[in-house]
């Protein structure tokens, strides 16, 4: 089977210095993988190097065609959702209006608007707030914004950025939730990063563990963190 | 009172071409966070092009829209192939490139229709207001359009897909690419509105301060010191710190012994620089907030 | 998060210049010395004047560049202290008598003081802030110039006549060359003194609060007196190429002071290079030379040429005249190697 996402030789820079040593790994279509390591292995760069925020050589192909020299907002309009770390909310626009910059992109009109119905449903709170600010909601609320947000481009691949990141365990395990929810029934495939790869394990079926740049090691979740090697070397518990 | 009531009035008058002039500030500064101090040049030049439309036998309204759809296509040209490669670069090399393109608009302005001024022409007449000597129709059609064209910027960002994302990409770039938007276009489409804007509001100066290449230089500083009245981020403010500025103007002239034509200038700025120390914001801005 | 977030990503006010970058080695520091004494004994009269206001504009530009290119802040502003500098000394000379030489360190501290105060209220702005403030600043200056009040002393729209000074000790060389050889020993010393200025403490001060003032107020600095001092030291230098123009030029008026001269020096600071202080004299030879000679290709061209060649360093040499200045000792030390 020929995967949704291909990457190979990926090698990426800030400046002079190189973040990516020649990463290379696939996601199969509808599956849910996350991405683990410490801080500053190289996650949030692998993910801005797919959405092209972030200079890089090597090859990343999408449903086989190649990403490289397109620009971000077209990588996006392909259906690549990509929900950055700090959750990049609009906060001086409504709720409603983050969730319709979500679906900027589309043209039918009518499936946006069911399709906002349809993240109310998912995200009751996000309704109750939908005039509010954005930047009035807390972080957690936040959080399913962004998601949410994401999901209005009806992507085919999400990609998330740490999205447990300061947020209370109770309000991780509710989001984990939701992701794997909307993996199953809408069919999206999911790439996420994580720090905290206990959660991250549970809900995925596929993880990679990334240092200084390089795949070190990949497998089912389920080998991953049954392997107390790993877990102590690399995932720190 | 009366003398205070007319003085207001006829404030409210002149604050109309700064209300203008400011909105079209703003709009650029929502944009691209700079301040264009060539806006009036680029303005001014608009006002030439339906000056010379007209002296060809277009008529008014033909020659006011020509020049409007002109000054868009002028305004993302001028971002395409001069601003847009300066996008990353320091503050300090924008503000060069801003005055580089004031003086050569002048100056081009100034080669091919000379220095000497010109009538321009005003569609509203210019009989006095109501019976009012303080205000002609044209100042009074001037407010009008003034109002007119905050009320379509409010539809326009509020209630359009390319509003919305215009507004997006200027308060959060990566996140408004993130969810699709080219912002680079973005910002071109703001030069865009910005320069016709300018246009609107050179041609209704014109008739007021006759057309000629230097007539923008004192109207921009109002302009600006408008804009940073109500607030760089706000056309709302925009236009309500152009008819303040306007009233204020007036009234100092009027009651304020030994402030002639002279000071009023000094004095809008003095104006400006007291509200940049005390509020920032503008009165109708947003607070900056500052990152680490 | 949600303030934080609401800052989009400001752009830098100006590029960080290293300390060392921003002076120039001793081989050429003497070369060009032995130029500027030289080169005037073989010239006209005319053009050793045009020189002195080259070192006046370039005193001026350095001024500027001390506040940019060394703190990080604005100033279209720079033309006022100019005005302040140059109408100190032409009343102390005219009114009080004063000697030429001696009205100079008045000028130089009047300014100081005024651009300290000046900068208490800038404190509070930046970037394009203070770009507009300093605007308006420059703006109004002329028009105080010309206020009833003060006409005893200034002149009024009239202005002032200066006396040009004779060289003194029966030297035997003419009052232009005289004060180009003054006018020269004063920019030299302002010079030395300002690469002695940015070498020192309040040098690393300053550039810390450009690089990051946020960063530099945590590290101790004392970031508000460090940017007013930078604004006094700045109208200090800017207040002493006032007077000595005045004394050049032999005429001080509200007009000769206009939003103009201010945006000059600011185009003269980026042409020379934002931060390199020997890019100053490149930069003022720009301001002085260009519009001269678009002038005599064509009649009101000059605009145009000034705003073309503006466009042109910006977009080929965006460090100005220390870009050059690098390219080519990189290709000199290639020389010598090959």
């Amino acid at each position: 089977m020929t995967a949704m996402l291909n990457i190979k030789d990926l090698r990426a820079y800030y400046g002079q210095v190189q973040a990516l040593h020649g990463l290379e790994f696939g996601l199969n279509e509808g599956s849910l993988t996350t991405l683990l390591g410490a801080n500053g292995a190289g996650k949030t760069t692998t993910l801005r190097a797919i959405c092209n925020m972030v200079r890089s050589t090597g090859s990343i192909e999408f449903d086989g065609a190649s990403l490289s020299g397109r620009s971000t907002e077209s990588i996006v309009r392909l259906g690549i959702a990509h929900v950055p770390q700090g959750r990049g909310t609009f906060t001086t626009m409504t709720v409603e209006e983050n969730l319709q910059l979500g679906a900027i992109t589309r043209k039918d009109k009518a499936g946006v608007t069911s399709d906002i119905e349809r993240m109310y449903d998912h995200f009751p709170v996000l309704k109750e707030r939908h005039t509010q600010q954005a930047g009035t909601l807390s972080g957690g609320e936040q959080q399913m914004l962004a998601v949410a947000r994401a999901l209005m481009l009806r992507p085919r691949l999400m990609l998330l950025d740490e999205p447990s990141f300061g947020l209370a365990p109770l309000i991780v395990r509710d989001l984990f939730k939701i992701l794997g929810k909307i993996n199953r029934e809408d069919k999206v495939t999911i790439l996420v990063v994580e720090q905290n790869a206990q959660l991250a394990l549970e809900l995925a079926d596929k993880a990679y563990v990334i240092e200084t740049g390089r795949i070190v090691m990949s497998g089912s979740a389920a080998e991953i963190a049954g392997n107390e090697d790993i877990r102590k070397s690399y995932l720190g518990y | 009172m009366e003398l205070f009531i007319n003085q207001v009035l006829a404030g409210i008058a002149t604050g109309a071409i700064y209300a203008c002039m400011a909105l079209a500030v703003v709009m650029i500064y929502q944009a691209i966070d700079h301040l264009n101090f060539a806006q009036g040049e680029m303005a001014m030049f608009s006002t030439f092009i339906a000056w010379q439309l007209m002296q060809w036998g277009v008529p008014y309204w033909w020659a006011f829209l020509l020049t409007l759809v002109f000054s868009f296509a002028g305004g993302i040209a001028i971002e395409r192939l001069l601003f847009k490669p300066l996008a990353k670069a320091p503050v300090l090399t924008n503000v060069a490139g801003f005055i580089a393109l004031f003086a050569i608009v002048n100056s081009v302005a100034g080669l091919t229709w000379d220095f000497t001024i010109k009538q321009f022409p005003t569609p509203f007449g210019s009989s006095p207001f109501l019976g009012s000597q303080l205000i002609s129709t044209h100042q009074a059609g001037m407010i009008g359009v003034t109002l007119g064209l905050l009320i379509l910027l409010y539809l326009f960002f509020q209630f359009t897909r390319i509003g919305l994302a215009m507004r997006a990409a200027a308060a959060l770039p990566e996140s408004a690419r993130l969810v699709g938007i080219n912002t680079s276009w973005m910002i071109a489409l703001g030069w865009g509105m910005a320069a016709a804007i300018g246009a609107i509001a050179g041609i209704l100066i014109a008739p007021v301060v006759f057309l000629e290449p230097n007539m923008m230089g004192g109207v921009l500083i109002y302009g600006f010191a408008a804009a940073v009245l109500g607030g760089l981020s706000s056309p709302l403010g925009a236009v309500v710190g152009g008819f303040l500025v306007g009233v204020f103007e007036n009234l100092v002239g009027t009651y304020i012994p030994g402030v002639g034509n002279e000071l009023k200038l000094p004095i809008a700025l003095a104006l400006i620089i007291t509200v940049l120390v005390l509020k920032p914001a503008g009165l109708f801005g947003r607070p900056i907030v500052k990152r680490v | 998060m949600s303030a934080a977030d609401e800052v989009a990503n400001e752009a830098r006010p100006v590029e960080a210049t290293p300390k060392r970058a921003m002076t120039l080695g001793i081989g050429a520091s003497l070369v060009m010395l032995a130029l500027l004494i030289i080169g005037p004994m073989f010239v006209k009269n005319f053009i050793v004047f045009q020189l002195t206001m080259l070192l006046i504009y370039a005193l001026a530009v350095l001024a500027l560049n001390i506040l940019t290119g060394g703190s990080g802040q604005f100033s279209l502003g720079q033309s006022a202290f100019y005005a302040v500098g140059a109408y100190t000394s032409a009343i102390l000379i005219e009114h009080f008598g004063v000697n030429y030489a001696l009205t100079l360190p008045v000028a130089g501290i009047i300014c100081f003081a005024f651009g300290y105060l000046f900068g208490q209220p800038a404190l509070r702005l930046s970037g394009i802030y203070l770009a507009l403030a300093t605007f308006a600043l420059a703006v109004a200056m002329p028009q105080l110039l010309k206020l009833g009040v003060f006409e005893h002393w200034t002149g009024g729209v009239q202005g002032l006549v200066v006396t040009k000074p004779d060289a003194p000790f029966g030297l035997p060389i003419s009052q232009d060359r005289w004060l180009y050889y003054f006018t020269l020993v004063v920019a030299i010393g302002i010079y030395i003194a300002s690469v002695n200025l940015l070498k020192s403490r309040s040098g690393r001060a300053f550039m810390a609060i450009r690089d990051n003032e946020i960063a530099a107020s945590a590290m101790g600095v004392d970031v508000a007196l460090y940017k007013t001092l930078a604004f006094g030291i700045s109208a200090g230098i800017t207040g002493v190429a006032g007077g000595l123009g005045a004394i050049a030029v032999q005429f001080v008026a509200p007009d000769s002071y206009t939003i103009t001269l201010a945006i000059a020096l600011f185009l003269g600071m980026v042409v020379g290079g934002v931060g390199w202080l020997p890019g100053s004299i490149v930069g003022s030879a720009f301001i002085i030379f260009v519009p001269n000679i678009a002038e005599e290709v064509s009649k009101g061209l000059s605009g145009a040429v000034f705003g073309v060649l503006l466009f042109l360093v910006i977009f080929l040499v965006p460090h100005g005249a220390r870009q050059v200045a690098m390219v080519a000792q990189g290709m000199l030390g290639k020389l010598r190697k090959g």
